[in-house]
This record gives structure tokens, C-alpha cells and sequence, in this order.
């Protein structure tokens, strides 16, 4: 029976690697299923579930939070997300990012004073560098 | 004697730092390992995602998104991953010695500097010294999640789409072994070309797309940008691990080295007292004989 590779992958790791004889993947225009030999393929994914089953017709279940399918003539990928997506969500994070920055940084200037950071960083590295040397010459 | 006691007191403290500073050794060393691990899982999905945008770019020839797009530079933005916490050698302040230096390159071209900052102790830097900072992300405990790097990432890709920021930089330390760690700043926008030689079949095929082939490029360069800076914050905490590992190996080291020398102060204390002590008997016996 034909084979497909099938990689699903996220950020955070390798989720699942094998050979599969079909797979099914819930596509953002529907769910699709991919046998071997298919035609090459990019689609986005939608929360939900996929399906691979392998060569000996054992099925494996991935549930997936979103992502991306690509399929080639021999391998087929999932790149997984590993956070739920949405624009809406993007936006409130990036919003309580912002605040965080606006929280943390009160008062502080806008300018960086790049005179007294080098100053600072030059004694703190000075400061590092002699304990080293001083630590040398003890033993 | 009352010296005595107090360099007993003094040895006991600096044995119990030298008991914390090896635990600390420790608990670092052990998560080198899974440190690194975690670093090394996020390449095959980088990898793969490589490949997708380089053939969407060879197969969309008339299509240019932004993120691949030279232009001309007014003001650049700064991803800076530094750790959340401190006791790791002098791994932040190189790293902020270098973004520094970039800083003040460019401020002599009049170009400014925008800043997002990742780490508790990239906050506490350029508090004190200031900044243009849009967003910040910290506290991940052991173990960095896109999750918490999504928000930040964004605004400085908003602020890339609207052209505020014309280029994307990240600064972060590089793990090149345990021993060694090296401050790194690298391109991360405009992406350079992506060009995958021996490919020769990627002029002849072209994917289906669903929906359509230009949405999906924009959801694959947000997500192999975030990638890249998931990468530099789990590297950085590998590099993180290595250099607290050194510093408290050293420490334990130099309280070793202190505790020997009180041990020595503490010795020759107790032997003068004695002797003294004996001498005292001695002259008070023999004047008694005379």
C-alpha cells in the first residue's frame, strides 16, 4: 500500500513523525483528507483535530489549536501553532504587552542615555574582570 | 578570646552562602540539559517553515510582501532577550554592551531606536537608563512559550507593517558551549532571501493554495518571525543556565577559599590564646617555687 511521510511539527517541538496511508486535517476551508500522491498543498488550519492513520490502519489523533498544512509529493507537514490564534487575541496580547512596557517603565525617559550606559557597563565589566583576575591569582 | 566566636560565627555564614551557592550550581546544571533540548526542538519547524516561504516567493514572483522588502532606513526596532534574573556572570551585561554600541551607531546616522524588551533584567536596564520602549514580555519561569512572546512580537511587527520601523533587529546571547556564550544581534526583518539551492524541481510545481496564496504567506512570515524569536528566547535561557552554573561554581569555589583562610585566622587565634595561657601558668608556677 502507498505511503506518506507525515511530519507535524510546532515551535515548541516535534509532535508526531511516521508514515501514514491518510490523513486527515481540518483545513480552513473544510475538512480535507490527504492520500498519497496528492497534489502539492498549502492551506491554513483551524482549531480541531487530526487524523493519521498509518500502515497498518492504526489512527492517530492530534488535536492542533491551528496552523498550517503543506503537502508535497512525498511528505506532508503540519506546522502546528501552540496557542490559540485569532486576531482578536493577537491584539489583546500585544495590548497587555504594551501595558506591561507602559507599567514597567514609569518615568523613565524615552532617550537613551548612552553615555551613562556605557560608563555603567564598562565598570560593571571591570568590576566582573578583576574578581576573574583576582580568583587567577589566588590559586 | 573573643575573636574566637566571632570567626566562628563568620565560618558558619559563609558556609551556609557556599551550601546555597552549590545548590544553585546544581539545580543550573541540571537544566542545561533540557535547556538545550528545548532550544534544538524548534528547528525543524523553522526549517520547514524556511522552505514554504521560499517557494511562495519563488512561485509569487509579482507579489512582494513587506517582510521581504528592503527599504530605506529612518528608525529600527530592537528585540533585546535578556534573563529574568540575575546571579549569572557578566552574560546580560555583554549582551548590553553590544545593543548599546548598535544603539549608538545608529543614533549617529539620526536613526532611532525603538525597543521591545524580553527578560526582567533587559527592563530593569533601560529603565534606568532610558528608551524607547513599546512593549515588554517577562517572568516565563523555566520554560520560554510563544504564548507569552506573541503580544510583543506583534507590535513590533504593526509597527514594521506601518512603516514606523524600518528594519528588525534581535539581540540575544548565542549558546556556544557550557563554557562559552556570545552576545548576538541579527537581521530579523526585512527576511533576506531565502534562497534553497537543489530544488530543482521548484520551478516546475506550484501548490494549491487555500484560501489564497497571499494570506497564507502573511500567517507563515508572522509565524517564522515568532519562530525565530522563540528560538533566541529559549537559546537565551540555555545560556542563562550555563552562566549561572560558572558564576556559582565559582563562588562556591571562592567561599571554599574563604572558609580555609578563617579556618587558618581561627587556628592560629586558638593556638596564641593556649600559649598564652600555658605561659601564664608557667611564670605563676615558678614564681610559687622561688
Amino acid at each position: 500500500m502507498a505511503t506518506i511521510k507525515i511530519d507535524i511539527v510546532s515551535a515548541e517541538g516535534e509532535i508526531h513523525s511516521g508514515n501514514a496511508s491518510m490523513i486527515y486535517a481540518p483545513a480552513q476551508m473544510g475538512e480535507v483528507g490527504i492520500a498519497p500522491r496528492h497534489a502539492p498543498l498549502l492551506t491554513s488550519l483551524k482549531p480541531g483535530e487530526v487524523r493519521v492513520e498509518d500502515e497498518e490502519g492504526k489512527e492517530h489523533f492530534f488535536y492542533i489549536t491551528g496552523g498550517m498544512l503543506e503537502v508535497q509529493p512525498h511528505i506532508v507537514t503540519v506546522l502546528a501553532d501552540t496557542a490559540v490564534r485569532g486576531d482578536e487575541l493577537d491584539e489583546a496580547a500585544a495590548e497587555s504587552a504594551k501595558k506591561q512596557a507602559e507599567e514597567a517603565l514609569e518615568g523613565a525617559s524615552d532617550e537613551t542615555d548612552i553615555k551613562r550606559a556605557q560608563a555603567e557597563l564598562a565598570e560593571a565589566n571591570a568590576r566582573y574582570h578583576a574578581a576573574q583576575k583576582l580568583k587567577g591569582i589566588k590559586q | 578570646m573573643a575573636g574566637d566566636k566571632e570567626i566562628l560565627n563568620k565560618i558558619r555564614s559563609v558556609k551556609n552562602m557556599q551550601k546555597i551557592t552549590s545548590a544553585m550550581e546544581m539545580v543550573a546544571a541540571s537544566k542545561i540539559k533540557k535547556a538545550q533540548d528545548q532550544m534544538n526542538a524548534s528547528v525543524p519547524y523553522a526549517e520547514r517553515i524556511r522552505r514554504v516561504i521560499s517557494h511562495l516567493g519563488a512561485a509569487n514572483p509579482d507579489y512582494k510582501h513587506p517582510f521581504l522588502n528592503e527599504r530605506e532606513i529612518n528608525r529600527v526596532g530592537i528585540i533585546v532577550i535578556a534573563t529574568d534574573r540575575g546571579l549569572c556572570g557578566g552574560l546580560n551585561v555583554n549582551l548590553f554592551k553590544k545593543v548599546i554600541s548598535e544603539i549608538a551607531t545608529y543614533q549617529k546616522e539620526n536613526i532611532d531606536v525603538d525597543l521591545v524588551l524580553i527578560g526582567a533584567k533587559a527592563v530593569q536596564f533601560f529603565k534606568r537608563l532610558g528608551g524607547n520602549v513599546l512593549a515588554t514580555a517577562t517572568h516565563f519561569g523555566d520554560q520560554p512559550k510563544v504564548n507569552d512572546l506573541i503580544g510583543a512580537i506583534k507590535i513590533m511587527l504593526d509597527s514594521y507593517n506601518d512603516e514606523k520601523i524600518d528594519k528588525l533587529l534581535i539581540a540575544h546571547n548565542e549558546f556556544v558551549s557550557t563554557m562559552s556564550q556570545k552576545p548576538e544581534i541579527k537581521t530579523l526583518l526585512p527576511v533576506g532571501i531565502l534562497d534553497e539551492n537543489g530544488d530543482s524541481l521548484q520551478s516546475h510545481w506550484d501548490y494549491i493554495y487555500e484560501p489564497d496564496a497571499i494570506d497564507l504567506l502573511d500567517g507563515v512570515l508572522m509565524r517564522y518571525i515568532e519562530s525565530q524569536v522563540y528560538r533566541g528566547a529559549t537559546e537565551n535561557f540555555a545560556c542563562e543556565m550555563a552562566a549561572k552554573m560558572v558564576a556559582m561554581k565559582s563562588a562556591t569555589d571562592n567561599a571554599g577559599d574563604i572558609i580555609d583562610k578563617l579556618q587558618l585566622v581561627y587556628n592560629k587565634a586558638r593556638q596564641a590564646s593556649i600559649t598564652q595561657e600555658i605561659s601564664e601558668i608557667v611564670g605563676g608556677a615558678a614564681a610559687v617555687s622561688e
